[in-house]
């Protein structure tokens, strides 16, 4: 028997992710249709052996709790939300929970974070895990970045032979290894007493010296765990060449939707729109440029043309001469005649007018450079301008009809009354 | 009678329009800016116009030519070797001028009104004096020339951007002379305004005449687009069933007959579509000029533009902030262009987000 964790984080946590994670909780962002985390979901579901799913956060339970219920429904699948009491950083949050992860003695169970993209390649790192697992208790997913992106990420030195981890290091300040972690893993149940002895010596030290407002109980797995791990044997890394991607800023958000996108081809073909005269007749008779996916309940007139990358909600209204490229549309958002969205995110019941232009910046990994990864630059360049980005209106923003709205990013329930370019409106 | 109108150099402010066709050939309002004032002038017993021009230009000629025989008069190129300035070109049509006794006008080739000949003329007879100038009323007289003259009309003074309210009526670019003015003018470069005037003034020669109604230079594209709009309001309070009336139309547009437009288009207020040109469905235009034989592609929205002969604008795009483009451009779809100047021939696939010229 497996089980799997996903770490879906808090409300403190995302904030990149802005306006976006203002009126939803960032792992429940659609992406490709469905709830960012919901993707990670069916990677488990897929997996035979896997009996549990095990969400650790610090969301309050409501926010999370239908999405639960809905989701052990459809995949007949039991899921939990453990919820946090504060912050206890990944290793902390696991070992709060460790009677629930270890209840039913599981073979092995998988940790992921709430906050990464990927075609998850689970059954291949369960076959590699078991056959390390003799000397090491973690298998990491790793993958290839460049030198100068590698910085960002916790860098992994590899013994090629044996798979072995040999050095590990968080986000470090000069190069170390273009090889990554890509922030899932396979755990055997033995880990629990390598964070146990951090646990307790940690706990020893804050009694001792009594050390104030941090949580003695928050333990970082990457440079707690698996760094001091390194090197003794008893971690290992796949390095695997599917796609990959974090999903930290707004602007990821689109990148990461094409990917699911394209990935729906091969495991998912009804989850895409045809183009007209292919296939199986489509309930819609817009022009598709594909990959595109549609709600069912959404209503598109026939002279809309949509596509390449776009994700259309449920409830959503597309008007006649609309085009759409390159964005996410969510629920109950009304897109009027003529108008252009383009690399854009239009929030859950935003009112875009006739002949407007919504225009963002694509932010994608360059694409040449091998192994370039999303970058994510911050909001303000050095002149304190405002990077370009793609164009994000928060839930129920109205645009007026015949303006432009380009590279900026609009705070939820605004009321647009002119154009704008570049800017953040609040 | 006679007229002299002084169309003189390139025209590189109407740029890039003029770089395939000369400045009084380009049409404003579906007809060329020159053709406006010679029919006016016709209207007033005008049997001979001559143009001053500093360049040589075969196909305004030929064009020039079939329209005169047309309307039944003859048109003279006067060429300048050099520019001669607004009263240089005078002088250099004197034979021509002192043919005869009477009087003849003199015109800026730039400017769009009421014209208002035979009553300027009626006007200049009644005074007996050398000459009269038409002034027009601005509300910022700081910014120009301003006329000051007495309660008979009769002209004082000439003052250069005043500080100090003192007159709103500058020269709107009109004039009636008598030919004893061509005494005052010596055959070198030389300006009207500063050099010829201010003389005619002490001497109690000059009067001015007051024009009533819209008064435009239209010579370069901001001003083109304003001069439409007024030309459109005063065409809709003379001449209403010269507007076009159709479905989706708001306020003053003027289209040619043999052009087409699409279902579920918004066009106007304020412009104007040349021969033979297409709009597709779901376009909106506002504030535009669309020059013959240009297509405007399905759901492209456009305010404020000049567009070119023979241009192929896309689907969903969206063109504002005075952009023009000269002729035979392509704009690709879903493309926005915000005061764009393009050169002729031009293909334009990226957006151009700030105001720039595209060579």
């Amino acid at each position: 028997m497996l089980k799997a964790v996903i770490l879906i984080g808090g409300p403190q946590k995302g904030t990149r992710f802005r306006p976006l994670s203002l009126d939803i909780p960032k792992p429940l962002f659609p992406v490709a249709g469905l709830p960012l985390i919901q993707h990670h979901i069916e990677a488990c579901v897929a997996l035979k052996d896997l009996k549990e799913i095990l969400l650790i956060g610090f969301y309050p339970v409501a926010q999370i709790q239908q999405f639960i219920n809905e989701l052990q429904q459809v995949y007949n699948i039991t899921i939990k939300y453990l919820q946090e009491f504060t912050s206890l950083g990944t290793a902390g949050g696991l070992y709060h929970f460790r009677d629930q992860i270890r209840c039913g003695n599981p073979d092995a169970f998988f940790v992921m974070n709430g906050d990464v993209c990927a075609d998850f390649p689970l059954s291949d790192m369960y076959v590699f895990h078991k056959k390390h697992s003799d000397k090491s208790m973690v298998s990491i997913m790793g993958t290839e970045a460049t030198r100068q992106q590698s910085l960002h990420y916790g860098c992994m030195v590899i013994n090629k032979n044996t798979s072995e981890v040999t050095h590990y290091v968080e986000k470090p300040s000069s190069y170390v290894s273009t090889l990554i972690n890509c922030g899932v893993y396979v755990f055997s149940l033995s880990i629990f007493q390598t964070i146990g002895e951090i646990f307790n010596a940690k706990q020893m030290e804050h009694y001792k010296n009594g050390n104030g407002n941090k949580e003695a109980g928050h333990i970082q797995l990457e440079q707690e765990i698996l760094a001091p791990l390194a090197g003794t044997g008893k971690i290992c890394a796949l390095q695997v060449n599917h796609w990959w991607s974090q999903l930290k800023t707004a602007g990821s958000a689109i990148y990461a939707n094409r990917h699911y996108l394209e990935l729906y081809r091969t495991n998912h073909p009804e989850r895409l729109t045809n183009p007209q005269g292919a296939g199986d007749i489509s309930k819609f008779n817009c022009t598709i440029y594909p990959d595109v996916h549609i709600h069912p309940s959404a209503v598109i007139h026939p002279t809309a043309v949509l596509g390449p990358n776009v994700s259309i909600g449920q409830g959503v209204t597309i008007k006649s001469g609309v085009r759409i490229r390159e964005s996410i549309i969510l629920q109950d958002a009304t897109i009027e005649e003529h108008s252009l969205v383009l690399h854009s995110i239009i929030g859950r019941g935003s009112h875009v007018g006739r002949w407007a232009r919504v225009e963002g910046t694509p932010s994608d990994p360059d694409p040449n450079k091998p192994f370039a990864k999303m970058e994510n630059p911050p909001l303000f360049n050095n002149d304190g301008r405002l990077n370009p980005s793609i164009t994000i209106l928060g839930c129920s923003v109205s645009v007026p009809s015949e303006t432009i709205l380009l590279n900026s990013i609009v705070l939820p329930n605004k009321e647009l009354s002119r154009s704008i370019k570049n800017e953040i409106i609040l | 009678m006679r007229a002299l109108i002084l169309v003189g150099g390139y025209g590189t402010r109407l740029r890039p329009l003029t770089l395939s066709r000369p400045k009084p050939l380009v049409e404003f309002a579906n007809k060329p800016i020159l053709l406006h004032q010679i029919e006016a002038l016709v209207e007033a017993g005008v049997t001979e116009v001559i143009l001053a021009v500093s360049y040589r230009a075969e196909q305004m000629e030929e064009e020039l030519t079939a329209e005169a025989t047309k309307l039944g008069i003859s048109i003279v190129f006067s060429h300048e070797t050099e520019p001669l300035g607004t009263a240089g070109p005078i002088a250099l049509a004197k034979n021509i001028l002192q043919k005869s006794a009477k009087p003849f006008f003199v015109l800026n080739s730039d400017i769009i009104c009421d014209f208002p000949f035979k009553e300027l003329a009626a006007f200049h007879n009644s005074h007996g004096k050398e000459g009269t100038i038409v002034v027009t009323k601005v509300e910022e007289p700081s910014k120009y020339g301003v006329v000051v003259y007495d309660d008979g009309n009769c002209i004082e003074s000439f003052v250069e951007k005043p500080q100090e309210f003192i007159s709103n009526k500058i020269n709107a670019g009109l004039y009636i002379l008598n030919p004893s003015i061509l005494n005052r003018i010596e055959l070198r470069p030389t300006s009207i305004e500063k050099e010829v005037f201010p003389g005619m003034a002490s001497d109690k020669e000059l009067y001015a005449f007051e024009l009533q109604g819209f008064w435009m230079d239209v010579g370069q594209p901001k001003d083109f687009l304003t001069g439409m709009c007024l030309y459109l309001k005063h065409l809709r309070s003379q001449n209403s069933e010269k507007l076009y009336k159709g479905p989706g139309v708001v306020g003053n547009v003027l289209v040619h007959p043999s052009a087409k437009i699409g279902s579920n288009c918004q066009i106007g207020p304020n412009v104007t579509i040349g021969p033979g040109v297409v709009i597709e469905d779901g376009v909106c235009i506002k504030r535009c000029t669309i020059l013959r034989d240009a297509t405007i592609k399905s759901n492209t929205w456009m305010e404020s533009c000049i567009v070119g002969w023979k241009c192929s604008v896309g689907r969903w795009v969206r063109m504002e902030g005075t952009t023009v483009l000269g002729e035979d451009v392509i704009v690709k779809d879903e493309t926005y262009i915000n005061g764009g100047q393009v050169l002729p021939h031009k293909n334009i696939a990226n957006s151009v987000p700030e105001p720039q010229i595209i060579m």
